[in-house]
């Protein structure tokens, strides 16, 4: 029995199955309509996340299987102060799989430790979510055909956005990538990920300007510069409108430049954007559930 | 300096001067009844400076504590005037319940019966990170 807590306990190979699983899944889907036929899927949301949620039940559905759980900690045991060592050891009695999201770093690597059915971290506060990293990885994957040999721009916040570190490892493993990391000095890639990028001799470029960036870029993923991130109101109202891409910007983009954000959007990307072929969002949360299709199903043992 | 060489008991050498009271105190060796002698900042040709400890009676060290504290400490067992053992430190792999993770945000915040376990995941630069949130311990001074 395997758990998926963090996205770097899959070897690329295996991300390579599950993406080709996932891709047969979107060209044939009848032929998964009933391979997990009663079984059935516990999720645990101690934390509301209404889009991740949905997303790992209607992929349960989808493949034929039944789901069951709770949408936040309001109501369930958690509230009434039980461990999650104890909840998971019950909730695995009734559940052939659960999905865990968690506010505090780690829980779902306790319930692993106590489940007698694999977990899948659903997110667990700013620490790992490694079912949006596969999401991206599919997004990727589909939108150029391809891991290596790219120039990946990633935008806004990249001191905490916990996708954007996920996802510069994962692509890190790939031959010939390039990573062009725009963000203001403020919310700038934490040393320890640069360390890593420098003992594999992985090139990198810091910069604050996404309007200078984006002419070379083959993907840019865009994330949310939050308010709270700043000591004061001036900074953020200075820099805010730097990591906005609008038609302006994006004029200066390749033409085939993929355009990926994690969702939800607040304006860090103009609606003008929306139906330029290049925006990729909204496939990507699409692809979200294609993805746990196929890990739910890896994790199952279903063939 | 004159000291007594020890009959029975346990002798730590080659700490990092300046580091034995740090050491006594981890090893609990404030609790002892017998004689313990700190020396400070003794002579070394390896290191210059160095602390040792000497425990006149033969008291069962906890090692990963002394790994995690002072790596590259050796350790003498002494029986009747003689070293019967000698043992360098290395530091140990993982660590149970001897820190405590100060991440907030961290599952062991809430839930305080789960076991505190560190994993060393810089040998070179001994770094100590928590196995549920991933953060690096606070070198020294969060010993429970
Ligand atoms: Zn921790």
């Amino acid at each position: 029995m395997r758990s998926l807590i963090d996205i770097k306990e899959l070897t690329t190979q295996e991300i390579d199955e599950l993406i080709v699983v996932a891709k047969d899944i979107i060209a044939n889907p009848a032929k998964y309509s009933e391979k997990c036929k009663g079984k059935k899927l516990a999720t645990l949301f101690y934390e509301a996340s209404t889009r991740t949620r949905l997303s790992f039940e209607a992929a349960m559905y989808e493949l034929g299987g039944n789901v069951l759980g709770f949408a936040s900690s309001d109501n369930s045991s958690a509230s009434k102060g039980e461990s999650v060592a104890d909840t998971v050891r019950v909730c695995s009695g009734y559940a052939d799989i659960i999905a865990m999201r968690h506010p505090k770093e780690g829980a779902p690597l306790v319930a692993s430790m106590h489940s007698l059915v694999p977990i899948i971290n659903a997110g667990d506060g700013g620490h790992n979510h490694p079912t949006q990293t596969l999401t991206d990885l599919l997004t990727i994957n589909r939108e150029k055909g391809r891991f290596d040999n790219l120039v990946v721009g990633l935008c806004g916040d990249l001191k905490f956005g916990r996708t954007v570190h996920s996802l510069i490892g994962a692509m890190a493993r790939y031959n010939n990538i390039k990573f062009v990391l725009i963000s203001p000095d403020e919310l700038k890639v934490p040393s320890y990920i640069k360390q890593e990028l420098d003992k594999s001799n992985i090139e990198y470029v810091e910069t604050r300007s996404l309007e200078e960036a984006i002419p070379e870029l083959d993907i840019l993923y865009m994330t949310r510069v939050q308010r709270e991130r700043f000591f004061n109101e001036e900074d953020y109202l200075r820099l805010k409108d730097t990591y906005i891409l609008n038609m302006s910007k994006l004029s200066k983009a390749k033409d085939d430049l993929s355009i990926l954000h994690p969702l939800p959007r607040v304006n860090e990307i103009s609606v003008e954007i929306d139906n330029d072929p290049r925006a990729c969002y909204f496939e990507q949360a699409l692809n979200g559930k294609y993805i746990r299709m196929a890990l739910i199903m890896k994790l199952l043992g279903v063939e | 300096m004159i000291l007594n060489t020890i009959t029975n008991g346990v002798v730590l050498d080659h700490i990092q001067a300046g580091g034995a009271m740090e050491i006594y105190k981890a090893l609990n060796l404030d609790k002892l009844e017998c004689q313990v002698a700190i020396i400070k900042n003794a002579d070394s040709v390896k290191m210059g400076k160095k602390d040792i400890l000497k425990i006149c009676e033969p008291i069962d060290i906890n090692l990963d504590v002394l790994g995690y504290l002072a790596p590259g400490v050796t350790v003498s067992i002494i029986e009747d005037g003689t070293v019967v053992k000698r043992k360098h430190i290395e530091p140990p792999e993982k660590i149970v319940g001897i820190i405590k993770c100060t991440n907030p945000r961290c599952i062991t915040s809430i839930e305080q019966e789960l076991p505190n376990i560190f994993k060393l995941t810089d040998r070179e630069n001994l770094v100590y990170r928590c196995i549920y949130c991933e953060s690096k311990c606070k070198k020294q001074g969060d010993i429970k």
